[in-house]
């Protein structure tokens, strides 16, 4: 069932066009990879998708057009990670990962056992159960970054959208919250997040959306999207692709030997 | 009220450009400066020495305003101050348009080319030290204090001005009213005064001499205070007054600080037979009308209830 | 759990500081003779002195304190700013110049509701303002200088009016609308302040939720489902309205709505939506406690309750300053 559907979706911005005419559809259970150079219009199409932004064109989730959606239900439909990690206040973890629940909560908000069972799951999911009292401006940057991932984790929603959710890790967290995407995806959930690092595209995606300048330039599995040829074009830089049994392997590299300017 | 003296005699010019060019021709430049430095320094003792009573004189202040209107020879004194024409402040106000106003500013008095300033011991001091600096003769009057202090004032006064017996008429006359007064009412009520900010008279004040010569006593006194200071209100209503003078509204735009005078612990429950609310313009300034309070607040006076 | 205990102890202490103020005046009366008078009794003066003087002054001292208090935790968790308060943001100068121009005016004398109305509408224009200057995602810096702009130019207004006042004593009330007094008001100010600050109040704590989600961000806060706009309605509405009123009775208190809600916020674990009402009680009780102490300090004269704020906030706006700056390094 497609879960997302994109259609001639277009943002401006007073007279740039951040985003234009964009057509793409997916079903949930997928992990899909939004790529693209720096200024491309990736964050601006999840905000769009989120109606973060003013957008024209059609957003369809579960075949129903989001401007059809009440903010509290959307709440309930989308979850959202950004790629700012800024957090006003130091509070608990355990509060964070609850703010989570705030769209099933009414005016006199207090926990129920459902919520409690959610944020403890999320928690648990991404390992941050042991640091539940402790003040998250105490935490390291891996550390907070899973525990944010944990609040989106809670909302409990059908669809996951994180802006470069793998930054700033560690690649041992970096892999272990792939992972857990792809479980997610194995459980119904559909994950759409944008990232930089080529080889995890490759690896960890089952679709892949590749922009430039707002425009679509590539969408479909990534063995047919990253190609050499396209990534020089797209991304103006080399890359060597190494086949391997999980996927190609991508590996930007430079035009010349990286050490033969030091040498002679 | 105010007996006319005679006309004053007038000062003596200083003539001295004849012999000056004279002595330029005979003795040269060098000598001829030292002799006009010499004329010079003779013409300033002699008029500081002199007796002449000043013919041109502006006042700077309320009350010495009102004193020297009152004492002042016509077409001596030349100019007053703007709020000698407020009818809120100034007894003499309907008298005030004949003279020339001034703002207590040092420019405008310079131009007015006086030969006494008449100031108060209050006004300015960075005014009062300019005018001193251009040489101008000044008086300061200090406030007066208590009826005592109006005599001494008006004496004064009439010295400065060279006009001693109009002065000496104004006193007998005070003192005069005052003997006939002290023999009637004698009733000892307590009567608070109550100003914007809530503040009293104590001790040291015309405002307390007046409560006194009235025949009444001023809470003021009683608690102890001196000069103009703050009563709280808790005080006022645990002292319970047989009478209470309010201080009236100034001016015509709002102000907070009159908020207190109408205060609900004021204006419904205390136990005060009796209010007044007087014309300030007789407390403000020590002069010969300021009898005329006595005999209101007396007035005022008869309606508490023993 | 904590929190319950921490509220119950914030409410036991405002009861304390009521009573206190109650006790407390130039009055020579017994705390028996004080408490007894507020239901009435034979002693007429005392009756007068504890429903008419100090009565007030202890309610007003409750309302407006609960005012600053919440108000400055609402306007932290709103900008996600630790130094927003309605005295820095230059909310209360204009409030006052608002208020002073309807006395100045005579609309005060005219109709009582315009003093708070007013004022009201000062303290909506410096919001206005302060969106204007310092946009939509402010930093600290932009957000504190617009505030000393708009806090020069108000005091310099108000100032101005006074001076150009035909009454004598106005150019001394200058002192009390920049720092600000209980002394002798009266209960006709407490209705006339009551309504509008219970109005604030009730807009201030339906915005909690959202004050909690905007921890993470605006974005992330209007992805869970909250109302920004409403919730920006609710607060600079509520702030206007509710430091208005208090700022045409009782002057520009500062420094509550800054140093409560810092000192409590690591009480109720930093969340915005459970500080609101510690900081309402925080207030009260900061702004009863140096009513009583200006009282104490020198009972005859009138010290401005905005000095001991002062005295008190100040010093901790610098500290607050320094660490800031330590905690960028």
């Amino acid at each position: 069932m497609t879960a997302l559907a994109v259609d001639g979706l277009t943002v401006r911005f007073g007279r740039k066009l951040i985003v234009d005419n964009l057509d793409f559809k997916t079903n949930s259970g997928k992990v899909v990879g939004v790529l693209g150079p720096n200024g491309a219009g990736k964050s601006t199409l999840l905000k769009a998708i989120l109606k973060l932004v003013p957008s024209s064109g059609s957003v369809k989730l579960h075949n129903r057009s989001i401007h059809n959606y009440t903010a509290p239900e959307l709440a309930r439909a989308i979850a959202y990670l950004p790629q700012d990690r800024d957090i006003a206040w130091p509070m608990t973890v355990a509060a964070v990962v609850a703010l989570g629940r705030l769209p099933y909560q009414g005016l006199m908000s207090s926990l129920t056992d459902e919520d409690n069972a959610a944020v403890e799951g999320a928690m648990a999911a991404l390992g941050v159960a042991d640091l539940k009292t402790r003040r998250i401006s105490e935490l390291s940057g891996g550390e907070r970054a899973r525990v944010l991932m944990a609040r989106a984790l809670a909302q409990n929603a059908p669809v996951l959208i994180a802006d470069e959710p793998t930054a700033g890790l560690d690649p041992a967290h970096q892999i272990s919250l792939l992972s857990l995407f792809r479980n997610l995806a194995g459980q119904g959930l559909l994950i759409v997040l944008t990232l930089h690092e080529l080889h995890f595209a490759a690896q960890w995606c089952d679709h892949l959306i590749l922009l430039q300048q707002g425009r679509l330039v590539a969408n479909g599995q990534p063995s047919k999207v990253l190609t050499a040829d396209r990534i020089r074009s797209v991304y103006n830089c080399n890359v060597r692709i190494i086949e391997d049994a999980d996927g190609p392997i991508i590996v930007p590299i430079s035009e010349t030997n990286i050490r033969s300017n030091n040498s002679g | 009220m105010i007996v006319e003296a005679q006309e004053p005699y007038a000062p003596t010019d200083m003539h001295i450009t004849l012999p000056f060019i004279s002595m330029c021709r005979r003795f040269g430049i060098h000598v001829a400066i030292t002799v006009l430095w010499a004329f010079g320094i003779a013409a300033l003792v002699s008029a500081n020495a002199s007796d002449a009573a000043p013919r041109r004189v502006v006042s700077m202040n309320l009350c010495t305003d009102q004193l020297a209107m009152l004492l002042a020879a016509p077409g001596q004194l030349y100019s007053v101050s703007y709020l000698a024409g407020r009818t809120d402040a100034s007894v003499l106000a309907d008298r005030a348009d004949e003279y020339a106003t001034n703002h207590g500013l040092a420019e405008e008095i310079f131009l007015m080319k006086p030969d006494l300033v008449i100031a108060g011991t209050f006004t300015t001091r960075a005014t009062i030290n300019l005018l001193k600096r251009f040489a101008f003769r000044i008086v300061e009057f200090p406030p007066a204090n208590s009826f005592q202090d109006i005599e001494t004032n008006v004496t004064r006064m009439g010295r400065v001005l060279g006009r001693q017996a109009a002065a000496g008429a104004a006193v007998s006359e005070m003192r005069r009213e005052l003997a006939t007064w002290s023999a009637a009412e004698k009733q000892r009520s307590l009567t608070a005064l109550y100003y914007a900010n809530s503040y009293t008279s104590g001790g040291n004040t015309l405002a307390s001499d007046i409560v006194r010569q009235a025949g009444l006593e001023n809470l003021g006194d009683r608690l102890g205070l001196a000069g103009t200071t703050r009563l709280p209100l808790e005080l006022l209503v645990t002292s319970q007054p047989e009478l209470l003078v309010k201080g009236r509204r100034y001016g015509s735009t709002g102000s907070r600080s009159t908020e207190v005078l109408e205060h609900p612990a004021l204006t419904a429950g205390l136990v005060t037979s009796a209010r007044a609310l007087l014309s300030d313009r007789y407390w403000i300034c020590g002069a010969p009308f300021t009898f005329e309070a006595v005999r209101s607040l007396a007035r005022a006076a008869r309606q508490v209830v023993r | 759990m904590a929190r319950v205990v921490l509220i119950l102890t914030l409410a036991a202490a405002v009861v304390c500081g009521f009573l206190g103020s109650l006790v407390v005046g130039p009055a020579a009366l017994t705390w028996k003779t004080s408490l007894f008078a507020v239901l009435g009794g034979d002693n007429e003066a005392a009756r007068i002195i504890i429903q008419e003087i100090r009565l007030p002054r202890a309610l007003l001292g409750v309302m407006i304190g609960a005012t600053l208090g919440l108000s400055g935790a609402a306007l932290q968790g709103y900008l996600r700013n630790p130094l927003a308060d309605p005295g820095v943001l230059g909310i209360s100068s204009t409030a006052a110049l608002g208020a002073v121009l309807a006395i100045f005016t005579g609309a005060s004398a005219a109709w009582s509701f315009a003093l708070p109305s007013a004022a009201i509408l000062g303290a909506g224009v410096a919001v206005v303002l302060l969106r204007v200057l310092a946009g939509k995602n402010a930093g600290t810096l932009t957000l504190i200088l617009a505030g000393v702009a708009i806090s020069s130019l108000a005091g310099a207004l108000t100032t101005l009016t006074l001076n150009l006042s035909s009454n004598p004593f106005a150019a001394l009330e200058i002192v009390f609308w920049m720092l600000g007094s209980l002394t002798d008001r009266s209960m006709l100010h407490v209705w006339l302040a009551a309504p509008f600050m219970i109005v604030g109040w009730i807009c201030l704590f339906a915005s909690a939720r959202t004050l909690d989600a905007m921890t993470l961000g605006a974005d992330v806060a209007q992805t869970l489902g909250t109302d920004l706009r409403r919730a920006q309605a609710l607060i600079v509405g509520g702030t206007a309205v509710a430091v208005g009123a208090a700022t045409a009775i009782a002057g520009a208190i500062g420094f509550v709505g800054l140093v409560v809600p810092h000192l409590l916020r690591p009480l109720v674990g930093a969340q915005p939506s459970h500080l609101l009402p510690a900081s309402a009680l925080g207030g009260a009780v900061l702004v009863l406690a140096a009513d009583i102490a200006v009282r104490v300090i020198e009972p005859s004269r009138d010290i401005k309750l905005g000095v001991l704020t002062a005295l008190v906030g100040a010093p901790f706006f610098l500290w607050l300053v320094l660490k800031t700056r330590r905690e960028a390094l």
